[in-house]
């Protein structure tokens, strides 16, 4: 030990040095990916919109295939890797228990995912085959080779972490319980290792199949794993989430939740059932029981809902009493107004919790009943819940806490300081209307994944859907380039920071 | 402190009063809900269907051929349309990249409708309805219809099927 370690001067944290440069590496890459995610997402956005319809079928097909991996899978995964790095060996002023397993994971998550572009690219029509990579279509084995390669590399950086709290506990770098938001990053990683065992089964074989070593799977079997595996997969996204909800509540107005208990248990609640909450995915599918779907999508559904409620109530409590404590009293509200806004993570945990609250846990209650589903299954209404969930409130978070990151991780200061006041605003705002737009939609049936509703093709029985749909997708358009700038102009002040950023 | 331990031991900790509250308010809609879902079920009409027979893609295929030859009344855009008698097992083949036959149906009658797939996952979504039910090779799903309305119906596929997707679209016709 010794001179592998800094103290920080603004937290107190000792910083392991190794640990600190893995951060760097994984955050850097994952900025890297949300801005080619976000060029993406900007041709696939003015495809949809119908007035514009930029692309051709296959290069809109590649660049959905390839929008969702670079968001979904980089950005967020190589984001969250960079999170349990910190929650594990810095907030517990401990080391990383192995800085090479560290390159290892970094490294097979890289060539994963350059893999998956690259195969995808190269040929779209083979490849583009969307991140849920359902049989009995057929990748090229390249594509489903990076693919696992990536995951492999995602379960070694959890394992990482996981090891990281071993040592800290047996060296007693804290006392007690582990810090909440290193508690609620360690919901994430459990939450992980059981996802990406269920990845390996549905990927593993696929891989075998598509080299003709393995013989081809049932297709809802395939459905079946791959849903164990992507639903709870989510809950990784939304742990993480809540973990910087609560970070970033004590770093903007030094909140802290009221009751440990509460915000814990709510935390043991996700690891307890949402993994077995993936039915939803498979209403309207043959073969599956209906007392499996009503168990599956109320039983285990409702609690992890549960789960959030409870969040979403002590994350702005910790908030309220905070503000409280500093005099801000004066009628309801008074704390809220005088709350930090000018700091841009304030706004971005705001925004996240509005967003991934209102338009994406709602929308995904609704979608998710055995009945109602009838009317979402595969329409845009799909993608509009998750742009609100995942998109809009874990990207938020996410971008809320890289503020604090640059200046304590990278010691640089922030560059564009009054322009990133109103960035959360601008990608908050435009993901949110999106997310309406997409919704929308939805309700007239307008499909996701579909390179062409207004001529289909030139199919003989091309048709028109209601003109109340195609104002749905200018409101999703016009939300979609306000995102597109958000999201720029994010990468712009980071990158911006890196290089010309005061040292400090 | 969210960012260190806890002062106290957690688990032992009292929830205070506020919490207590909001955690009971959403248990209790939490409760509401997992009620209402199988009854929403066994008193609602807009069940999926749980219908369904294993079948070999082959064999469907088949099906189809032989409900198209027996009830052919003519042909749209090179698709055959078939008009089945009332009462009867309708076949819908989903291939890549159409729907095979065109069905033409008689208002206020029960029919039996078949989805299956030729070759890979397909989507059967019923504009201006909107209802979606997944199309999977292997399996025959069955939904039992009785249209209320006439007028001509479209099959749109919202299952990516690969780079022909697009051009998957089909109809029914009700009389
Ligand atoms: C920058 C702003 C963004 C815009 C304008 C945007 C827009 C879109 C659009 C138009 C689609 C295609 C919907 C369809 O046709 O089915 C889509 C799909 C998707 N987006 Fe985004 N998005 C954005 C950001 C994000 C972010 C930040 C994430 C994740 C963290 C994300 C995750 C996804 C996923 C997973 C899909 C589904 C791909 C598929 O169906 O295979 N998006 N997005
Ligand atoms: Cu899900
Ligand atoms: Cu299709």
């Amino acid at each position: 030990m010794g001179d592998d370690f800094r103290t920080c001067p603004v937290t107190g944290f000792k910083v392991h040095l190794p640990a600190e440069k893995l951060i760097k590496v994984n955050a850097v890459t994952a900025v890297v990916a949300l801005l080619v995610g976000a060029i993406m997402a900007l041709l696939v956005v003015l495809t949809r919109w119908e007035t514009v319809h930029l692309l051709r079928p296959i290069d809109f097909y590649k660049f959905v295939t390839l929008h969702g991996w670079n968001m979904l899978g980089f950005w967020i995964i190589f984001f969250e890797v960079a999170v349990l790095y910190f929650a594990g060996a810095i907030m517990l002023n401990t080391r990383l228990a192995s800085p090479k397993l560290g390159w290892v994971a970094y490294a097979l998550m890289l060539i994963g995912a350059l893999g998956t572009n690259i195969t995808v690219l190269m040929n779209p029509t083979k490849n583009a085959i969307m991140f849920t990579s359902y049989v009995p279509l057929k990748a090229t084995p390249g594509y489903y080779l990076s693919v696992i390669l990536f995951a492999v590399g995602a379960l070694l950086a959890v394992f990482n972490f996981l090891a990281t709290l071993y040592i800290a506990k047996k060296e007693k770098t804290y006392r007690g319980s582990l810090p909440l938001v290193v508690f609620g990053a360690l919901a994430a990683a459990i939450i992980a290792v059981s996802t990406l065992l269920f990845g390996a089964a549905a990927l593993v074989p696929t891989l075998f199949w598509s080299m003709d070593i393995a013989p081809t799977w049932d297709a809802l079997t395939y459905r079946i794993v791959f849903w164990a595996f992507g639903h709870p997969s989510q809950q990784i996204n939304v742990a993480a989430m809540v973990a910087i909800w609560y970070l970033l509540a004590y770093l903007t107005v030094g909140g802290t939740t009221i009751s440990e208990k509460f915000s814990r248990l709510a935390f043991v609640f996700y690891i307890l059932f949402i993994n077995i909450a993936s039915a939803h995915h498979l209403l309207v599918d043959p073969g599956v029981s209906t007392a499996w779907k009503i168990w599956n999508t109320s039983y285990a559904m409702y609690l992890a809902v549960l789960a959030s409620m409870m969040h979403a109530f002590a994350v702005p409590a910790a908030i309220e009493v905070a503000q409280r404590k500093k005099g801000f009293n004066r009628g309801l509200f008074e704390w809220l107004w005088k709350a930090p806004w000018k700091n841009p993570s304030f706004s971005a945990l705001i925004l996240s919790i509005i967003v991934f609250g209102f338009l994406g846990g709602i929308s995904g209650v609704i979608q998710g009943t055995e009945q109602l589903n009838i009317r979402f299954h595969n329409t845009l209404a799909i993608p509009g819940h998750f742009h609100g969930t995942v998109a809009g409130g874990t990207t938020l978070a996410f971008m809320g806490i890289t503020y604090y990151v640059l200046p304590l991780i990278f010691r640089r200061e922030l560059v564009g300081k009054s322009l990133a006041v109103y960035q959360p605003w601008l990608f908050g705002i435009g993901i949110a209307l999106v997310s309406i737009g997409m919704q929308g939609a939805g309700l007239y049936g307008v499909p996701r994944r579909h390179a062409d509703i207004t001529s289909f093709g030139g199919s003989g029985f091309a048709f028109e859907y209601d003109p109340t749909a195609y104002l749905w997708l200018a409101v999703m358009g016009i939300g979609g380039i306000l995102a597109f700038a958000g999201a720029v102009l994010f990468v712009l002040i980071a990158v911006a920071t890196l290089i010309k950023g005061r040292r400090l | 402190m969210s960012v260190t331990p806890p002062q106290r031991v957690w688990w032992k900790e009292k929830v205070p009063r506020e919490e207590r509250l909001w955690f009971s308010i959403a248990l209790a809609w939490a409760i509401v809900m997992f009620i209402m879902m199988p009854l929403w079920h066994i008193y609602g009409s807009q069940n999926p269907s749980t219908e369904t027979y294993k079948v070999e893609p082959e064999e469907y295929v088949t099906l189809t051929q032989q409900f198209i030859e027996r009830y052919k009344v003519g042909e749209e855009n090179g698709v055959p349309v078939v008009e089945p008698p009332p009462g009867s097992d309708v076949y819908l083949l989903g291939k890549q990249f159409s729907w095979e036959p065109v069905i033409k149906l008689k208002k206020g009658e029960t029919y039996r409708l078949h989805l299956s797939s030729a070759d890979v996952l397909h989507g059967f979504s019923v504009y201006p309805m909107n209802i979606n039910f997944m199309v999977i090779p292997g399996y025959d799903y069955v939904l039992t219809i009785t249209p209320t309305e006439a007028g001509e119906y479209r099959v749109v596929c919202n299952e990516y099927c690969g780079p022909g997707h697009q051009l998957m679209v089909g109809k029914i016709i009700v009389e």
